[in-house]
């Protein structure tokens, strides 16, 4: 249910986070809230109060309106009150809390949980209005050490990928996040020639001289062209933004990329004897590349005239 | 890991067969068998393939390809490629077939397909 992964992952940001002892205790506040039902009935209301001690949103105070309603009317009225008081809930909850009509306590342990996920839910948007920020590193504001206001499940998430990036430099240049580079933007200029407009960005990204992504691209595509005043690459031919992408993710490939550890943070430089050589700042490693090659060309139109001039 | 080079250029015999190349000369081991795409006025293209071994006849293969791709083509000679070697040029986007042919044990020269590249977009 949807209880459940939002639970367990409030649990690992916890146990990532031990700087923060009173959102343990607040956490703590929160579960004990509703194992507490079961031991007091009666005042059902009093611990979800409790659990979020900084007066909740208007969104809650209903729901704990519901829940002292609900609690009047009995186990006669409990079904429609289930139904109504957690739309959020899917069916299978629903049914389930049918068949436990019998086991009063039971039940109502479940519907507290129902509410403790509905006032979780409901935090999203609270959190608009007071605004939990503060810098993480200096320890201000929300992540203030004697902070006992419960932070959000957002903030913690963020915290704890910022610390695993922090703590796990390699983590993030290893191969399992996936290289990005921005969409090749192409434009038809006339009939015949294509522009490839963000040549100069996509280059940037690469490390990779402008020269050398060009004379890869005319190599591969057959053609020709020339560079436009702003940098933008006129190509002979008409091509699609798709056939320029197939090729940039050849030459990323070939020339980019580290084949040891796939790192595409990595240097291109011209070493002795003609040999290009690519070099890993991740790892190290350092492998020769092929020089472009044109290869064979056919002579595409205007044959005639070449031959005669 | 870390130093680990590998020397793809030095893979052919000749380590000197790339400057040989670079200054228009005709080299003797060509390492790979190049497949290229070009584009002609509109949606018309050329499939040249570049380095088929010079043991196998060129002029046959064509004959056969020309039939089975159902496409016109012609041999380009050695001197017409600029040192290139002989070139078959066939009429329209073949890539993916030629390959299979080439690879193909039973009805095509059953080449390794490592030393096959295909180019183009
Ligand atoms: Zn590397």
């Amino acid at each position: 249910m949807v209880a459940t992964p939002n639970d367990d992952t409030k649990d690992t940001a916890m146990s990532h986070t031990p700087r923060t002892p009173p959102l343990s205790a607040a956490l703590g506040a929160f579960t004990d809230a509703s194992s507490a039902p079961a031991d007091s009935a009666a005042d059902g209301a009093v611990p979800a109060a409790d659990s979020n001690p900084d007066g909740l949103d208007l969104s809650l105070m209903k729901k704990k309106k519901k829940k002292v309603k609900k609690e009047e009317d009995g186990e006669a009225a409990e079904g429609e009150a289930a139904a109504g008081g957690d739309e959020a809930i899917d069916l299978s909850m629903k049914k389930k809390k049918k068949k436990k009509v019998t086991k009063e306590e039971d039940e109502f342990a479940k519907k507290l949980e129902a509410l403790k996920l509905e006032g979780g839910e409901g935090a999203e948007a609270p959190a608009d209005e007071n605004v939990q920020d503060g810098d993480m590193d200096k320890g201000t504001g929300i992540w203030q050490h004697d902070e006992t206001r419960t932070i959000n499940y957002d903030p913690l998430l963020s915290r704890f990928f910022a610390l695993l990036a922090q703590k796990n430099p390699d983590h993030a240049s290893s191969g399992t996040r996936s290289y990005k580079i921005p969409p090749p933007q192409c434009l038809r200029e006339g009939n015949k020639k294509t522009i490839f407009a963000n040549l100069p960005e996509i280059c940037k990204r690469m490390k990779r001289a402008d020269e050398h992504v060009t004379a890869y691209l005319f190599a591969e595509l057959g053609t020709s062209g020339s560079v436009a005043g702003s940098g933008q690459l006129v190509i002979k031919g008409r091509f699609q933004q798709k056939q320029i992408e197939n090729v940039l993710r050849t030459y990323i490939i070939e020339y980019v990329t580290c084949k040891t550890c796939r790192s595409p943070n990595t240097e291109l430089s011209k070493g002795e004897n003609r040999l290009y050589f690519i070099t890993c700042n991740s790892c190290g490693s350092r492998r020769s590349v092929q020089a472009i090659k044109t290869g064979f060309s056919a002579q595409v139109g205007k044959r005639r005239k070449m031959q005669q001039g | 890991m870390s130093g680990a080079t590998e020397i793809q250029n030095l893979k052919s015999r000749d380590p000197f067969a790339e400057a040989d190349e670079d200054s228009g000369q005709t080299t003797q081991t060509q390492e790979y068998i190049h497949i290229r795409i070009q584009q002609r006025n509109g949606r018309k293209t050329l499939t040249t393939v570049q380095g088929i071994p010079a043991k196998f006849d060129h002029k046959k293969i064509l004959k056969v390809i020309k039939k089975e791709f159902a496409c016109n083509g012609t041999i380009i000679s050695d001197t017409e490629s600029k040192g290139m070697g002989e070139v078959i040029q066939l009429q329209g986007d073949h890539r993916i077939k030629i390959r299979d042919f080439l690879v193909d044990n039973e009805s095509g020269l059953g080449l390794d397909e490592k030393t096959i590249k295909i180019h183009g977009f």
